[in-house]
């Protein structure tokens, strides 16, 4: 079966900046494909260059099968793009924005409209249908904002950290909006620093970093590399974390990676792992000042996949360079 | 040979009138840039507040001296009124910078240009919404004229052709201010970078006062740059007199504003980040 979108030593430099350095996967239709890594990883470089809004040094990109440089109006015509900033007129009302929409998006008047209110229905802003854009919250924005990506009924959607800045409630709706998108028959490329949206949403992801995908998996196989949960324990100085390393290293056989006065045992096992660890450490006479169990992070993910941490958790020292919009 | 032999089955359907598509997007896009102004009446403040202000101050504050230095041989009002018209249009023109430097920060520019859109139609769009505004403005200011004694001396055709060659080069100068707003792409440095090209425009003009005054080495600039040439032909048009020369001279730097800045613009629109 032909993917729906195919990408093939891609290579983004600005300046001295590689952007994308190398980039190869392919999207089966009517999946989810994540991009998941830290700021300045290239995940935007190359949304924006799948959607026709970057021309690439080397390499290519298709989608269904359609070259984005040289056929750039047809894919244009097959493709919704949602960025990470609401790409919204302030101005205009929310009806407005998605007939716009449709209109640029070459639909005749009367499609867009029906279009718009059907879409303003499905992401619950029928009663602000007719408030300017300026009136609404961050959630209403992102809605309406991944609304306008959908007017012309796209084969492929990309949105680039859909849910960047939304709380709780917003974001699992977002979700769900998302997961109705692909019963429908799109395929759908997102970019997240979320190893749990991943988790949720995408059926294969690409880890990225500094421009090239370190790993391709699906989010289960990812996770279960890292164990499913990740025990944090925080001790007082760092002589007391090596002494509790190696005592749970004798007593438990639990290998725990040590961050100043930061322990971190990956498993999964989780609640053995608690019990166990509490019940040695208690014990020897040892008290961590916090204890925390948490599902791993994108942070998990790259401490195993590279040795060090996101460059967003200030560790490995690298600042990074995004060059998607401001 | 069709694509769908080489393609997933989504056939691309395109508008029936593809042809016109430019022209269909471009009303679109300015039909949204004209909302913005009939919601926010502030963005007008700028272009009308502000000219009407320097009507008061030239008529009543610096005309007097003016008409004493014996250099214009008809009423000074008459004089100022061609000038602020042109003046008007020119400061009318830095929204054009701001707007589209604020549309490029917020994404909306990235939306536009992932879709099937005209890649003219943003610019266009733009452009027309502004040449609208300057009708309303020009308008009110010829009102603004008539109320501190501005008397047309060649008659109404005189006006209304001297209000084309305002439009006309207020239009070209849209996209002079385009391109600087794609090029800067945050609104305060759109509006820091336009005041430079436009301030030595308007000032070192005959929209206020004859070149004849100023020193040598400015007169040289002052008498052949475009708002100079442009308001000498909607002076011509509103005093009356020899006019052919005149607004040739200003329809050609119009034309060649365009010829350099259209393309320029459109590239910098398909180009920018």
């Amino acid at each position: 079966m032909q993917s729906a979108i195919r990408v093939d030593g891609l290579v983004k430099h600005f300046g001295d900046v590689h952007a994308v350095d190398g980039v190869g996967f392919e999207v089966a239709p009517g999946t989810v494909f994540g991009l998941l890594g830290p700021n300045g990883s290239g995940k935007t470089t190359i949304v924006r260059i799948l959607s026709t809004i970057l021309h690439p040094d080397a390499g290519r990109a298709e989608v269904l099968g359609r070259d984005v440089v040289r056929q750039a109006d047809e894919v244009r015509y097959l493709i919704g793009l949602a960025g990470q900033f609401a790409a919204i007129d302030p101005n205009l009302t929310g009806a407005e924005n998605l007939r716009l929409t449709g209109r640029l998006a070459q639909l005749p008047g009367s499609v867009a409209r029906a279009r718009a209110y059907e879409l303003l229905d499905r992401f619950q802003l029928r009663d602000a249908a007719d408030r300017t854009a300026r009136t609404y919250s961050g959630g209403m924005r992102r809605r309406l904002d991944v609304a306008a990506a959908l007017v012309q009924r796209p084969a492929v959607v990309f949105l680039d950290e859909p849910t960047t800045g939304l709380d709780l409630h917003s974001r699992n709706e977002l979700w769900g909006m998302i997961r109705e998108l692909v019963a429908d028959g799109a395929t759908v490329l997102l970019t997240t620093q979320y190893l749990e949206e991943a988790d949720r949403l995408a059926d294969r992801v690409a880890v990225m970093s500094e421009g090239r995908v370190i790993a391709f998996d699906t989010p289960a196989c990812l996770k279960a590399q890292l164990g499913n949960t990740v025990l944090e324990i925080s001790l007082s100085n760092e002589t007391e974390a090596l002494r509790a390393a190696q005592l749970l290293a004798e007593a438990t056989g639990f290998m725990a990676d040590r961050e100043g006065t930061v322990l971190r045992i990956s498993s999964a096992d989780g609640t053995r792992v608690l019990l166990e660890t509490v019940r040695a450490l208690n014990e020897n006479g040892l008290a961590p000042t916090t204890l925390t169990v948490r599902e791993p992070s994108l942070d998990d993910v790259f401490l195993s996949l590279t040795g060090r941490r996101t460059s967003t958790a200030g560790a490995s020292g690298e600042v990074s360079t995004d060059r998607g919009r401001r | 040979m069709s694509l769908a032999t080489t393609t997933l089955d989504f056939p691309i359907v395109r508008h029936p009138y593809r042809l016109l598509r430019p022209f269909r997007d471009s009303l679109s896009a300015g039909s949204r840039n004209l909302i913005a102004y009939w919601r926010v009446p502030s963005l007008l403040i700028f272009s009308t507040i502000q000219p009407i202000i320097f009507v008061l101050m030239f008529r009543y504050v610096f005309g007097g001296v003016v008409g004493l230095a014996g250099l214009i041989p008809y009423p000074y009002v008459d004089y100022l009124m061609p000038g602020i018209f042109v003046q008007t249009t020119v400061f009318g023109a830095i929204g054009t910078s701001i707007g589209l430097a604020t549309d490029l920060q917020s994404g909306l520019l990235e939306r536009f240009r992932s879709l099937p859109m005209s890649r003219s139609a943003v610019l266009g769009g733009r452009t027309l919404a502004d040449l609208v505004r300057n009708v309303f403005v020009a308008a009110l200011m010829v009102g603004v004229g008539f109320a501190v004694g501005f008397r047309i001396r060649a008659g109404v055709p005189g006006l209304i052709a001297a209000m084309l060659v305002v439009l006309f080069f207020g239009y070209a100068l849209s996209w002079v201010f385009a391109t600087v707003g794609l090029m800067t792409g945050d609104p305060e440095t759109a509006q820091a970078a336009a005041f430079p090209v436009m301030a030595p425009l308007v000032f070192a003009s005959s929209a206020f006062v004859p070149v004849t005054a100023m020193p040598g080495w400015l007169q040289a600039f002052a008498a052949h740059q475009p708002v100079s040439v442009t308001v000498a032909a909607v002076r011509a048009l509103c005093v009356g007199g020899s006019t052919a020369t005149s607004v040739l001279e200003a329809l050609a730097w119009s034309v060649g504003i365009l010829v350099v800045f259209g393309p320029l613009a459109v590239h910098r629109y398909r180009r920018a980040t």
